[in-house]
């Protein structure tokens, strides 16, 4: 599928932080409501991200209310406005299924302590 | 047949599917299509041949491998051999020329159109992936039936099996038409053009795209 890399490359965005499962991030998304649009946050931790090239899609899931809530965004999309990371996790897989059966404090995940300079 | 509409067409190989966002930032699934670049190699008449049309050639081929009665046609149109020829049905056809070239211009985003293609061969198939039947049940007593069509007819009366009853067999690699796909986008500068949805075929096959015969 390497024949129209060209065009795929136009629709990728450039812009987007190194993030992975573990990590919690501030998604700004676009909202159109009627003519106007704004901006909405949407706050949680990374559970896996999944596929590549302008396929790629991550899913951030947070707990509303005490209701999981999982919202799942192609990276690359235009919608979502920036992606900012706001800690990253210490977390041993890349896919975070567990968590949805995990509720309050065993469902923190460790900061990751940031490793010193390379040498 | 009579009354031969006019429609455009044009070969081309199909390159994959990929997605795009469109201007509402909603994605869309697209089948990219390198159209072109074909040339006219000869102009049906109806004094000439009974009926209209404009014949397409599209891509390359070793001029040694052209057959004799071939090289004499391609010659005859002052172009080089090329590796397919189709036939087109248009009512405007007397306002091609022979040797014109036709590229992905020849359609423009928004345009419904019918993609034909040879479908991937899928070998021998059995009734449920070939026909969609819907197998025997997978309990209650089934032994070693699960996939199989079940009854294929009456016994001493008719005392045969009808002619056409679908059964296992070769599946795909046949010509098909996927009839009112809309053109997203067209790139003529890389002569691609980006169909909304699926058409028939592998990476890398020939599709034939056509002005939609339905619809407006």
């Amino acid at each position: 599928m390497q024949r129209f890399d060209e065009l795929d490359q136009a629709s990728l965005k450039s812009d987007i932080p190194a993030f992975r499962a573990g990590d919690t991030v501030k998604v700004h998304v676009k909202v159109v409501e009627g003519t106007r649009s704004r901006i909405q946050v949407f706050q949680g931790v990374v559970i896996r991200r999944h596929g590549g090239g302008v396929a790629e899609t991550f899913t951030v899931r947070k707990v509303s209310f005490g209701v999981g809530v999982e919202r799942t965004f192609p990276v690359h999309t235009p919608i979502v406005d920036k992606i900012e990371v706001v800690t990253r996790g210490d977390v041993r897989r890349a896919k975070l299924y567990y968590l949805r059966d995990l509720r309050g404090k065993a469902a923190k995940i460790k900061e990751k302590r940031e490793t010193p300079a390379a040498k | 047949m009579n009354a031969t509409k006019t429609q455009k067409g044009i070969l081309g190989t199909k390159l994959g599917m990929t997605q795009v966002w469109d201007e509402n930032n909603k994605l869309v699934p697209v089948t990219v299509i390198q159209a072109g670049p074909c040339v006219v190699t000869q102009v049906r008449s109806d004094e000439a041949d009974g009926y209209v049309a404009v014949q397409l050639g599209f891509g390359a081929i070793d001029p040694r491998k052209v057959t004799k009665p071939l090289t004499g046609h391609f010659e005859k149109a002052g172009v080089t051999p090329r590796r397919h020829l189709v036939e087109l049905r248009t009512a405007d056809a007397a306002e091609y020329a022979v040797g014109q070239e036709l590229g992905a211009d020849t359609f423009e985003s928004g345009q419904q159109v019918d993609v034909t293609g040879t479908t991937k061969g899928k070998g021998f198939a059995g009734v449920m992936k070939r026909h969609g039947f819907a197998g025997v049940s997978s309990s209650h007593g089934s032994h070693r039936n699960h996939r199989k069509p079940g009854s294929i007819g009456g016994c001493a009366t008719p005392g045969r099996v009808f002619k056409g009853m679908r059964m296992a067999g070769r599946m795909g690699g046949v010509r098909q038409t996927t009839q009112n796909l809309t053109i997203h986008a067209v790139d003529a500068d890389k002569s691609l053009l980006l169909v909304k949805g699926a058409v028939p075929g592998p990476r890398g096959g020939l599709v034939l795209v056509r002005t939609a015969a339905k619809g407006a």
